[in-house]
């Protein structure tokens, strides 16, 4: 074949092209894990909430999370009557050592764990300007710290406030979904250290999950729907008080 | 061949752009990594490497599977879906290496009021103390056995298997 330096010049660049393509088509990793049979989400029952806290410590011991951060923490609400709109809400480091204990008051009081929401559709995955913040294909929202600059654009475009700058690593980082455990087969570090099964781990892509009939008997609800966010952290028994 | 005659300067600037264009491409493959656009507009193999990081929690079935006289205990108690680190605390590095990692008991003092101590804000059904009134500062574990906790059961010494007090 008699091939011109011009045709040469006009084939290269697709076969580059080309090359791009067949790299671009490696198996996945882990064996066992198949990220596109997985759903994953998290099932939030505020009614059984006792506020101890052992979600927020077991959640800084397993993913090493700075002092003063927080990638899950609970809040107190104490609502009086007539004051929906104006809850009062606290939550001392987090709700880390607990709440302080109330006598009997006039109003409700109750505790909402809070987390990120792993949304579908999430605000913060639009905003990262250099692709080092996504959804993966099993519905997980994902920082790549090696990869973010620590702008911050996806602090302030979460509507639930959950991610954060690492203060020695100043990058983004946020609630992982323990994704290195629930690869394994394990449940997150908060839902293995909850003792009222207040919070359970779920998968939606999975039809034996108990999440389906949990869905269609109770109110369940997500934070701010009006955001449609496609928020994978389901709430049952949700107060309207509720931000 | 005539429209062609005196085009030998455009074929030039083409040129240059095709050799611009291919050191874009040169210089992308090596600066964009492997993985970007595997699944979408990231870093595909930072998943693997997020999967990849070692756990602090053992889990509850790694427990039970030497501690399976607790867990038996535990059954038909009140603690029965109270997992062994929501109170044993992260505990993996014991379930690699039980000789040489010995974790220590908790004080239940501390420990039990964490989730018993009497509040109106906690769910009613709910079993709460007022930890000072109800045992005057002693250990909880002095009337109750923390693995089933009912009144009246003489605490259990730790099983040989259960590790050093």
């Amino acid at each position: 074949m008699n091939m011109s330096r011009r045709h040469m010049l006009v084939l290269l660049p697709a076969a580059a092209v080309a090359w791009k393509f067949a790299l671009a088509g490696t198996p996945e990793a882990s064996p066992n894990y198949t990220k596109s049979e997985h759903w994953w989400g998290m099932l939030i029952d505020i009614p059984k909430c006792i506020g101890c806290g052992n979600c927020v410590r077991a959640c800084q011991a397993e993913n090493d999370v700075p002092d003063g951060f927080f990638r899950t923490w609970v809040e107190r609400y104490h609502v009086t009557d007539y004051h929906m709109e104006n809850p009062e809400v606290i939550s001392p480091d987090g709700g880390k050592e607990g709440f302080p204990s109330v006598a009997e008051d006039a109003g409700k009081y109750f505790f909402v764990p809070k987390m990120c929401n792993h949304c579908a559709d999430s605000p913060c995955t639009q905003v990262c300007p250099v692709g080092a913040t996504f959804v993966t294909p099993d519905g997980v929202v994902l920082v790549d710290q090696k990869y973010c600059l620590g702008c911050a654009y996806c602090v302030q475009a979460c509507p639930y406030g959950c991610r954060y700058i690492h203060p020695e690593k100043k990058v983004a980082d946020k609630c992982t979904l323990c994704y290195h455990r629930i690869t394994k087969g394990l449940t997150t570090a908060c839902c293995e250290n909850c003792p009222t099964g207040a919070r359970q781990l779920v998968d939606l892509k999975d039809p034996k999950d108990p999440i389906h009939a949990f869905l269609k008997t109770h109110e369940v609800q997500v934070l701010k729907p009006q955001m449609a966010t496609g928020a994978k952290a389901f709430y049952n028994g949700l107060d309207g008080s509720v931000r | 061949m005539k429209l062609l005659k005196d085009a030998g300067h455009l074929f030039r600037f083409a040129g240059l752009f095709v050799i611009a264009f291919l050191i874009f491409l040169v210089v992308r493959h090596f600066v964009v990594p492997k993985t970007f656009g595997q699944y979408g507009h990231y870093r595909g193999a930072s998943i693997d490497e997020m999967a990849a990081r070692p756990i602090k929690f053992a889990g509850h079935q790694t427990c039970e599977q030497c501690h399976s006289d607790v867990a038996e205990t535990k059954t038909n108690g009140k603690h029965a879906h109270v997992n062994c680190e929501a109170c044993h605390g992260p505990l993996a590095d014991h379930a690699n290496d039980p000789a040489s990692v010995i974790p220590t008991l908790p004080d239940t003092t501390v420990l039990c009021a964490r989730c018993h101590t009497a509040s109106a804000a906690k769910p009613a059904g709910f079993p709460q103390v007022n930890p000072a009134e109800h045992s005057g500062g002693m250990p909880c574990k002095t009337c109750h056995t923390p693995h089933s906790p009912v009144i009246g059961a003489t605490p259990a010494a730790p099983s040989a298997a259960g590790g050093a007090k």
